[in-house]
């Protein structure tokens, strides 16, 4: 057994043939079992065996693009459970953007926030208000609602609104440090809940406890994306393109500065770091990651009140980001995966097969222990487990490995930074003075 | 000629004077040494020179421009590095990035450069990258650049903070006991390395240090503290003998047995 394991370890091809062979098995399985979770969730497991093979790294994000765009939708397509399959997709992509902001917040820089979800409040109210008729209450030109075709300008738009706001919470939080940062982040995100809850007056702005209904839906070429797998696809491309962001910034002279602060501030500083505008700038990326999700997200559910934006859901994307690693961005997209799908769908499943075995007389739970109340225990319970066990996270964070080679070679590097530091003395020579 | 001009600097800690009008000149490309006892307010000094503490009154004077008050990385900007007493590297990244990080105020990348990876700032990461290697080079640590910062032995981290506070540039560079922890083998290629700092950078340096062999071997000049007063200042030579210098460091008793001797 471990001979085998040791040759599957050592060879690329042998590991590219078994996932191939994996990714066929789990497919056809859910092409010929609809109703079975276990194969959809067997399918996803594909991508964390992609992470671990030791392919190619342009070859790897082939694989996973092909399993993203195609097999995955077309292997769920063939059922009844096809809009709920994509739903559960979308809701990973989603709370995975967000815990990729985070992230850079907590993991990366190293300022604890509890009112992360505010953010994803602001982007999904700058959209349903204005993809509303909402708007028309207090907007003095213009007619609302916006058409759906205006979702992608606000995607953009809410990128912008929540990096604004994440810059309005750090001038005055980031005064203070450690836990009363915690503290303050977390005034901060009820805050931003009960201003949403009472806005209704005296100008009715977000129709306070009501929410808003009938948002637009998104609009492309005249057809409207009203179904999970159509909006599968927004998210998708927009967490392609936070990834993308989140890798480019990791490694970059911002990222650094981030670790740096993160690691002394003191010393940070003494090498030319602004400790208020690095820490400002991780609020702010993070932030914008979280509004343009807010925006898909008012416009995939057409409803929004303030009580989705609680601090159960802010701790929930604190969890993934703890769960899956720390600074760590393939550990956190894991992590933000394996806590919505055990909560969208692992857990559901568990409290139905309990709930069917207790009907059909089977097993007999008391009233206290009926699966509903399970689910919280469980879930409680899992998280105990890997805070003992992995309490570095399901993958966690690599330091980045430079090759000498790339960087000492390199043509046109003859060149050197320019100083901007105070000129050279050319009186050196002097002696004494 | 005077590069960095001190004038009656004054720290006070509640009812502490941890610094008591002290004035200091550091001259271009010279070693200018710092000494006394524990507690005598050496590092205190650096930190206001830095920008870490605002001096209580007195003024600061890099190339005549008055830098007292300026935030810590202002200060780094205009050309002062510093490494410190107690070791404060970026432990859990790379010895590399740790370098890398130095080089920050020379890098242009902005944020959406970075992103979107626009030309030039992939290319400029590349020649930091080399150049931050090489100053691995000059202090003898280029082996370990991709190890961890904090794996490092003692030594070999207080010579990474001297190369993090080279990649900043710097026209003068502050040493905070640089030498403290390391055997008598690494003090004397500690020692070799400062000269060679001077010479080849052109470097100017202020030298906080309790070894007595390496002060006296490489300062150009020497300002003895105590309990937060200037006590002394001159040439090795000079402060070596000093009265007070030696009652400070061994009490009076043995400054009065060395008299007697001498
Ligand atoms: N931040 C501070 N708060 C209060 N007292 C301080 C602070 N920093 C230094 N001191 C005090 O100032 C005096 C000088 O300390 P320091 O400058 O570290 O001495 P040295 O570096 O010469 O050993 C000490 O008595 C120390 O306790
Ligand atoms: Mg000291």
């Amino acid at each position: 057994m471990k001979k085998i394991l040791d040759q599957i370890r050592g060879n690329k091809w042998l590991q590219l043939g078994l996932l191939v062979g994996y990714i066929a098995l789990t497919s056809l399985s859910l092409i010929l079992a609809q109703r079975s979770v276990a194969a959809f969730l067997l399918l996803l497991l594909s991508f964390l065996l992609l992470y671990y093979t030791k392919l190619p790294n342009w070859s790897k994000w082939a694989i996973g693009l092909a399993i993203m765009f195609f097999i995955l939708p077309f292997s769920a397509m063939q059922g009844p459970a096809y809009q709920e399959y994509m739903d559960v997709a979308t809701l990973v992509g989603i709370y995975v953007s967000m815990a990729l902001g985070l992230n850079i917040v907590v993991g990366m820089a190293g300022l604890l926030d509890l009112g992360f979800v505010a953010f994803f409040a602001v982007g999904a109210y700058t959209y349903g208000i204005f993809a509303t008729a909402q708007a028309n209450n207090f907007m003095p030109f213009g007619t609302y609602p916006l058409s759906g075709n205006s979702f992608w300008i606000f995607i953009i738009l809410g990128c912008f609104v929540a990096a604004l706001f994440g810059v309005l919470l750090g001038i005055p939080v980031l005064r203070v440090k450690g836990d009363y940062l915690a503290i303050v982040t977390l005034g901060f995100g009820e805050i931003i809940r009960i201003v949403f809850n009472n806005m209704d007056q005296p100008v009715n702005i977000t129709n306070g406890a009501l929410g808003l209904s009938s948002i637009a839906p998104p609009k492309i070429f005249g057809i409207e994306l009203l179904y999970s797998n159509q909006i599968y696809f927004v998210v998708l491309f927009i967490l392609l393109f936070i990834i993308f962001a989140v890798r480019s910034l990791e490694h970059s002279k911002l990222g650094r500065s981030w670790k740096a602060v993160r690691e002394n501030e003191i010393a940070a500083q003494a090498m030319g770091i602004p400790l208020v505008k690095t820490k400002l700038m991780a609020f702010a990326i993070g932030a914008s990651f979280s509004g343009m999700m807010g925006v898909v997200f008012a416009a995939k559910q057409a409803f929004i009140d303030p009580t989705s934006f609680t601090l159960l859901q802010s701790i929930n994307i604190l969890v993934m980001v703890l769960l899956g690693g720390m600074g760590s961005v393939p550990g956190v997209i894991l992590g933000a995966a394996v806590v919505t799908i055990l909560n969208a769908q692992v857990l559901n499943e568990l409290t139905m097969w309990f709930n069917s075995l207790s009907t059909a007389g089977i097993i007999t739970l008391p009233d206290a222990m009926s699966p509903v109340k399970m689910q919280r225990f469980f879930f409680g319970a899992l998280l105990i487990l890997f805070a003992l066990y992995r309490s570095k996270g399901l993958i966690p964070a690599k330091n980045v490995v430079y090759d000498k080679r790339k960087f000492l070679s390199e043509k046109g590097t003859k060149k050197r930074l320019q100083s901007v530091a105070a000129p050279k003395e050319d009186e050196h020579d002097h002696t004494g003075s | 000629m005077t590069i960095l001009e001190v004038e009656k600097l004054t720290k006070t800690f509640g009812g502490l004077t941890a610094n008591k009008e002290i004035s200091l000149q550091a001259e271009a490309n010279k070693i200018t040494a710092v000494i006394g006892p524990n507690g005598a307010g050496k590092t205190t000094f650096f930190n206001m020179i830095t920008g870490v503490y605002k001096p209580t009154s007195g003024s600061i004077k890099l190339r005549g421009e008055s830098i007292g008050g300026l935030k810590p990385h202002a200060v780094a900007k205009k050309g002062i590095s510093r490494t410190f007493q107690n070791i404060r590297l970026f432990g859990p990244i790379t010895v590399l990035e740790n370098v890398l990080v130095g080089m920050h105020t020379h890098l242009k990348a902005g944020i959406f450069g970075t992103i979107f990876h626009l030309p030039g700032v992939d290319k400029e990461e590349r020649i930091a990258e080399r150049e931050a290697y090489r100053l691995l080079e000059y202090v003898g640590l280029e082996e370990h650049y991709n190890d961890e910062a904090a794996s490092l032995s003692y030594g070999s981290q207080r010579r990474l903070e001297i190369a993090r506070a080279l990649a900043t540039k710097p026209s003068v560079l502050l040493l905070d006991e640089p030498a403290a922890g390391m055997n008598p083998k690494e003090t004397a290629d500690l020692t070799g390395l400062i000269e060679k700092i001077k010479q080849e950078m052109d470097m100017t340096i202020i030298l906080i240090e309790h070894d007595m062999k390496l002060v006296m071997e490489i300062s150009d000049y020497i300002y003895v503290l105590d309990h937060g007063e200037l006590i002394a200042e001159g040439l090795p030579a000079q402060v070596r003998h000093d009265k007070k210098v030696i009652e400070a460091y061994l009490g009076k008793g043995a400054a009065e047995e060395q008299e007697a001797e001498g």
